[in-house]
């Protein structure tokens, strides 16, 4: 089913990467004439440069309420969504407020904006949750079985639910859920990437997750197309198949310390002075569970296949061969020396007798 | 063609011995071309230079080796959803499991003509032995038929660290419905154990005897997907670690769902991890086609019948099994 596309469409969190692309991918294209971005903070000036045909509203996400009447919004994007705490803006708690309580208040506006056909939500895959007796792969319709730990995947859990209550009470504006796998690009900077760049890797002892990401580039034109064409329900957006933890650090060359679960925070932290960055419950959750969903409803819907898991992940790792110690190339060239040792040796020990 | 080499050819005739080559007759008062070279001729050649075949032999091994060694350090390997690296199963865990499999138990497998040989199956079996050992004897017998079996586990299993990730790797996935339909929809062969702990904690004295079957989960998973179930049989896993009794207190205390006392264990410590080896004996009784079935997945009456029915195929062909090997530790 496609309609027509919204003429006026409100991006928040646009002060972010992700949030500045999409409204950049977004103005640029003549079927929408009307690009706004809110954000409670001014963008980064590496992000400016992408947002000049983005009319820009700094506003918190109160005021936000009467900003989203009075353009006519037609279609709103949520991806004011953040994934770890940032010290800048008051830590998790301010992380939590941004959220969630954020989260609140767009969709609060938004079910008042009597113009609104859509909404597009930005959720992640961490919505399935962390437990043992979790499925190996989840599909939209797995619940969690158990509450997360980690801070990023309960505002998800939250977000979620308020976007169930938004869709009850406004049942004709097309509602997407688009739950993302980490996003991985040769430019992109996420906690994820941060942590592959490391020359050292902290990986959780006697586990070995399964992971997938979603090539940003990917990720906005799934953004896109959602709003652009009506694609309502709830969404995994991933690059299938699925590369472990410990061969990913491998593929990027990295070498991966174990470190025993209990107190791995603790431990993440001491290590932190060697340069590595600190992981909090999130990552722990995810290193110790893994996560890979079913794409297949996107693929069917969208008519659109992410790149694959490993695609995405080589792509990252041309960009950041700064720090990589054991890459394919130095193993083969060691492989071939050692051959060539033992075969010397072995036509040396020949030539003896 | 090696000894070795016909043995491998035959699954489940792990005493079968190739037949003695006939001594050298004499032919017109003139030898015979002797198979293996005289030691004057093999003296001759090793004067010539060394044994071209041999050379290569070792080197080819050597290279495959470091070649193996870099593609693993190097994460170039492929894995699958469920965390199965078919690369590191065949070329380590395999080759292991095999030694037990052969020489240790000498497993005998009959009626691998009823395993389908591509497709999806499930294959369900009786569980026992203290360890789940019998789980991965049964993945090696079928290995030997080519296919590979893809474990349901308790989630106990995963909860472990590194264990869970042998298991992973081994092919094994965490025993709940969407898992097994996922494989089995991935023309999968899925091997499940519906006793469960209940199956391979109990004590020598109820040996044989199958315990109850659980809600019946696999069956539905079955005829959702239209999957034959294949009934297993396996003989021999009983022995191996003869549970006594069981220390309940402690168990709880560890939080597992028992703690054995057998003849060896806790006595004599790690010693007592080695297996009896006992004589095993594995049976694939015919499949059962559920493709017909696939609407009364939700009915708990055919589910619970179907599962009667596996669970009697099973007894039955144990007891039959138990007829042909009457003292477990034969050759």
């Amino acid at each position: 089913m496609v309609t027509s596309p919204p003429s006026v469409v409100v991006v928040t969190g646009v002060s972010r990467f992700l949030g500045a692309s999409v409204a950049a991918r977004l103005a640029a294209d003549p079927r929408i004439d009307r690009v706004v971005g809110l954000d409670p903070h001014d963008p980064p000036a590496r992000l400016l440069g992408l947002l000049d045909g983005v009319e820009r509203i700094r506003a918190d996400a109160r005021a936000a309420t009467e900003a989203i009447a009075e353009l006519g919004a037609e279609a709103v994007v949520h991806l004011a969504v953040t994934s770890v705490p940032d010290p800048a803006h008051g830590g998790r708690a301010g992380m939590k407020e941004h959220n969630v309580i954020g989260t609140m208040q767009v969709l609060a506006a938004a079910q008042g904006a009597p113009n609104l056909r859509k909404l597009v939500v930005r959720s992640s895959t961490a919505a399935y949750g962390a437990s043992f007796r979790d499925p190996a792969v989840f599909t939209e319709d797995t619940e969690p079985r158990a509450v997360p730990r980690g801070p990023f995947a309960r505002d998800i859990l939250d977000i979620e639910g308020y976007v169930r209550g938004f869709r009850r009470r406004r049942p004709e504006v097309a509602a997407t859920v688009l739950r993302f796998a980490p996003m991985i690009s040769s430019s992109a900077e996420t906690s994820l990437t941060r942590y592959f760049s490391q020359p050292v890797v902290p990986t959780v002892l006697g586990r070995d997750a399964r992971l997938q990401f979603v090539h940003v580039d990917d990720a906005l034109e799934v953004l896109h197309r959602s709003v652009i064409e009506d694609h309502p329900g709830t969404f995994n957006v991933a690059g299938s198949g699925v590369l472990m933890l410990s061969q990913a650090v491998r593929r990027a060359g990295r070498i991966a310390v174990p470190l025993p679960e209990t107190g791995l925070s603790t431990a993440a932290a001491l290590v932190r002075r060697l340069g590595v960055e600190q992981i909090g419950l999130d990552q722990i959750d995810l290193f110790v569970h893994g996560r890979v969903v079913d794409t297949s409803r996107l693929i069917r819907e969208f008519g659109f296949t992410p790149r694959t898991t490993a695609i995405a992940f080589e792509e990252f790792i041309q960009s950041h061969a700064e720090g990589s110690s054991l890459t394919a190339d130095r193993l083969a060239a060691a492989e071939r020396a050692i051959l060539d040792g033992i075969r010397q040796v072995r036509a040396a020990a020949g030539g003896d007798h | 063609m090696s000894q070795d080499e016909f043995r491998d050819m035959l699954p489940g005739t792990a005493e079968f011995r190739l037949p003695e080559a006939p001594p050298p007759k004499k032919l017109n008062g003139r030898r015979p071309i002797p198979e293996k070279p005289d030691e004057q001729v093999a003296k001759l050649e090793s004067t010539a230079g060394p044994e071209p075949d041999a050379i290569d032999v070792w080197d080819r091994r050597v290279a495959d080796g470091l070649a193996f060694l870099r593609r693993r350090l190097a994460g170039a390997y492929e894995v699958d959803e469920f965390g199965f690296d078919p690369e590191l199963t065949e070329a380590v865990f395999h080759p292991m499991l095999r030694v037990l499999y052969r020489d240790w138990f000498r497993t005998e497998v009959f009626g691998t003509e009823n395993v389908p040989g591509h497709g999806p199956g499930l294959v369900v079996g009786n569980h026992s032995g203290t360890l789940a050992l019998d789980a991965l004897m049964l993945t090696v017998a079928l290995r030997e038929n080519h296919r590979h079996l893809r474990l349901l586990g308790a989630d106990l299993v995963f909860r472990v660290p590194g264990m869970s990730e042998l298991a992973r790797a081994a092919g094994a996935t965490v025993a709940c419905n969407p898992d097994a339909e996922r494989l089995m929809t991935n023309d999968q062969l899925v091997g499940v154990f519906p006793e469960g702990f209940k199956g391979i904690g109990k004590k020598f004295s109820d040996r044989y005897k199958l315990q109850r079957f659980g809600r019946g989960g696999f069956v539905s998973a079955a005829l959702r997907t239209g999957t034959p179930i294949v009934p297993v049989a396996i003989v021999g896993a009983e022995e191996i670690y003869p549970i006594l009794a069981d220390l309940k207190p402690l168990a709880r205390l560890l939080g597992v769902p028992y703690f054995p006392v057998t003849p060896t264990f806790p006595v004599l410590g790690p010693l007592g991890l080695i297996p009896l080896p006992s004589k095993w004996l594995i049976e694939f009784c015919p499949p059962i086609p559920t493709a017909h079935l696939t609407e009364y997945a939700d009915d708990p009456l055919v589910v619970y019948n179907l599962a009667d029915q596996v669970r009697e195929t099973i007894q039955a062909t144990l007891h039959e099994l138990l007829q042909k090997r009457p003292d477990p530790f034969a050759r």
